[in-house]
């Protein structure tokens, strides 16, 4: 059974979400994203989403185009996010690592040999933002034939009749994209996703993660009633900025925010 | 390097909004289902003879088409070889191509239902296209501009707020076209049900760079039949400047069944190919950006470059796909042009033929010398002159050291 697999199958046992952690792989700089990746667990995350940086994120709101820029700007890269998801195993076999990013850089990698040095790194899922089904079919071959899931996204404009088309060869988890919008910007109405999840869940037969509107615990303990994970990236990262605008060390305060939210998740129940 | 080349090139895109493996629909699914709905819309519209009657209405009435092809006799002269027609783009409603594809978008946006526009620019020229139709036909209209491009394009940015525009700078990433086309994304995505993204070039995800290539087609098609008129005959070869590449393939798509004429695409290479430039055939490899897989310009890690040239229009990372393809296939062919042959191309075509053009078509007209002489006297080579310079005044006095 795979990393993600088993997550959520011992999470529907304990019935709870599953807090999913999004943070920028080197940001703000590649020795304190290992440490904080590596604190993550302890906080409560259950899934580590790792961002890896893009110098044009379409999809992204202030908050993680500036962390990417951090990243960029510290000398990261896909080839060393896949060397801090290396050392994160080492000390991790369980807590899933799914990258997440845009495609460019994973084609100029080379679709098989990323998927190899992927699998072999302890990655378990990616998730790319600007490859729609259509475009998808290369990368998933190159992924299936490593064991990586591809994780596909949903959204508020993927009626009923595209859905299948989505879904098609889904693997781990479905994400739903809750609002029309970047990340980290509107906010999502827990009840307001709730028929859309259902409907994702039962259509894949996986479990539905919720994210790009989830901000403070409150709203996380509302979606996690609602969906099987949920996703919280931007006001995490924001913690970074925030700590070093005041010379701080950012690790803290993250872990801080990541233990409040996870916190919220768990205590809301399945 | 040369694939097979094919019999019927209609028929590209094909149904995936492929040009061989380049182009494609490289968005956020959020965005796919927008696409797919503007891919069906835009069939329609381009079956509908109503719709043709009532583009071709304003583009005679308000553009101002068909716009002349002069014969550059002084300029011919000076190099001695063929024949140099210049496709008298700069005649057009705003001073350059740009409003040709702005009047396509408006209409079908229209049709479409779509009460915002939106819009990216770099120069400015799509974005005062983009003002203009919006003006015409009262709706709202957005402009993204790198904020490294609203200081340096300020005329423009004036020309967009006189008819009605907001022009909203970006300061993400390096503040100039890419980030533009970022934000105007961003904006899309935020704004699924009344919005209308209007892309000035020949790039992104399907069907924008089949559509804009066929709003833009209407300079190649008139190009072609002025020739046969004034000549007898077809040109031997076809030039223009690239960045996107919506000019270009605008001038290059009703000749590529003529097999025997050569198609020169003129790419900025800036500082020089070795320094910052904006070459993304010449110097770039392909790769995903903007929805489309095309050449760019990146570094080993996929990472978007920073492009350089004097011209802002040319001054993109990457390419339209069709462009892409033609290259690959041996169709087209491009070369590259320093910001300091602009510059003098700039200054010849003004004094020799009274004409100033935009920085950009100065690129095409930098090479048009060399074409005309391995064409040879006997031969007629078309160049599309893409834009006036009214708007490069400013820019080409400070590189010359000069104030106005």
């Amino acid at each position: 059974m795979s990393r993600i697999d088993a997550c959520f199958s011992r999470l529907k046992a304990q019935r709870r979400s599953a807090f999913v952690a999004y943070v920028m792989a080197g940001d703000p700089d590649p020795a304190a994203s290992l440490q904080i990746i590596k604190a993550l667990p302890g906080a409560g995350a259950d899934i580590i989403e790792l961002g890896f940086p893009f110098s044009d994120p379409m999809a992204d709101g202030p908050a993680i185009q500036l962390a990417a820029q951090r990243a960029l700007k510290a000398g990261m890269t896909l080839v060393k996010t896949l060397d801090l998801a290396r050392a994160f195993r080492v000390g991790d076999q369980t807590t899933p690592i799914v990258l997440m990013g845009y495609l460019n850089p994973v084609f100029i990698y080379g679709y098989d040999r990323f998927a190899q040095d992927a699998a072999q790194a302890g990655v378990d899922g990616l998730i790319i933002v600007d490859c729609p089904p259509e475009e998808a079919d290369p990368l998933a071959d190159a992924l299936d034939a490593a064991g990586v899931s591809l994780v596909r996204l949903a959204a508020p404009t993927t009626d009923d009749k595209r859905l299948p088309a989505v879904l098609r060869r889904a693997s781990g988890f479905v994400y739903y994209v809750s609002v029309a919008g970047v990340t980290g910007v509107k906010e999502a109405d827990a009840e307001g996703v709730r028929p859309a999840v259902e409907r994702v869940r039962k259509a894949s037969g996986l479990p539905v993660a919720v994210g790009f509107g989830v901000k403070t615990p409150e709203r996380a303990a509302a979606v996690a009633r609602v969906a099987d994970a949920v996703v919280v990236g931007s006001v995490l990262v924001e913690e970074i900025a925030g700590a070093l605008a005041s010379g701080a060390d950012p690790a803290p305060p993250l872990l801080a925010a990541a233990a409040r939210l996870a916190d919220a998740v768990h205590a809301a129940g399945g | 390097m040369t694939a097979l080349r094919p019999n019927d090139y209609s028929a590209f895109p094909d149904a995936a909004g492929r040009f061989g493996d380049y182009g494609g629909r490289f968005v956020a699914e959020t965005l796919m289902p927008l696409v797919l709905e503007l891919e069906q819309a835009y069939a329609a519209a381009r079956a509908d003879p109503g719709f043709q009657a009532e583009l071709n209405g304003y583009l005679t009435h308000y553009v101002g088409r068909p716009s002349p092809l002069y014969f550059a006799e002084r300029l011919t002269e000076k190099f001695g070889g063929a024949k140099i027609y210049f496709k008298r783009e700069e005649l057009n409603h705003t001073g350059a191509h740009k409003i040709n594809n702005c009047m396509g978008q408006i209409l079908l946006a229209r049709r479409m239902g779509k009460t915002r526009i939106i819009a990216e620019t770099g120069a400015g020229q799509h974005g005062v296209a983009s003002a203009t139709v919006c003006a015409r036909f009262g709706l709202p209209c957005i402009v993204y501009m790198g904020a490294v491009d609203v200081e340096r394009q300020k005329p423009n940015v004036f020309r967009m707020n006189l008819l009605g525009a907001e022009v909203r700078p970006v300061t993400a990433g390096q503040a100039t076209l890419k980030d533009a086309m970022n934000e105007a994304l961003r904006d899309w995505v935020t704004n699924v049900d009344d919005t209308y993204y209007m892309i000035g070039t020949a790039a992104g995800p399907h069907p924008y760079p089949a559509m804009v290539r066929d709003f833009q087609s209407v300079i190649g098609a008139e190009s072609r039949s002025q020739l046969l008129e004034m000549e007898g005959r077809l040109p031997d070869a076809v030039i223009a400047c690239v960045g996107g590449g919506s000019n270009a393939i605008g001038m290059f798509h009703p000749f590529l069944g003529d097999e025997s004429v050569r198609l020169i695409g003129v790419e900025a290479a800036g500082y020089g190919l070795d320094k910052l430039h904006a070459a993304s055939i010449t110097g770039g490899r392909p790769g995903v950006l903007h929805g489309n897989k095309t050449y760019l310009l990146q570094d080993s890690d996929g990472q978007i470059q920073d492009a350089h040239s004097i011209s802002a229009g040319l001054d993109y990372p990457g390419i339209g796909p069709e462009h892409a393809w033609l290259n690959d296939i041996g169709r087209a062919e491009y070369r590259t042009c320093t910001d300091a042959e602009a510059l003098d191309a700039f200054a010849m075509c003004a004094e020799l033929e009274g004409i100033i053009p935009a920085l950009e078509s100065a690129h095409a007209i930098a090479k048009v010398g060399q074409l005309a002489q391995e064409v040879g006297k006997g031969g007629i080579v078309a160049l599309c002159l893409s834009g006036r310079g009214d708007k490069d005044v400013g820019t080409v006095a400070a590189a010359l050291g000069r104030s106005i």
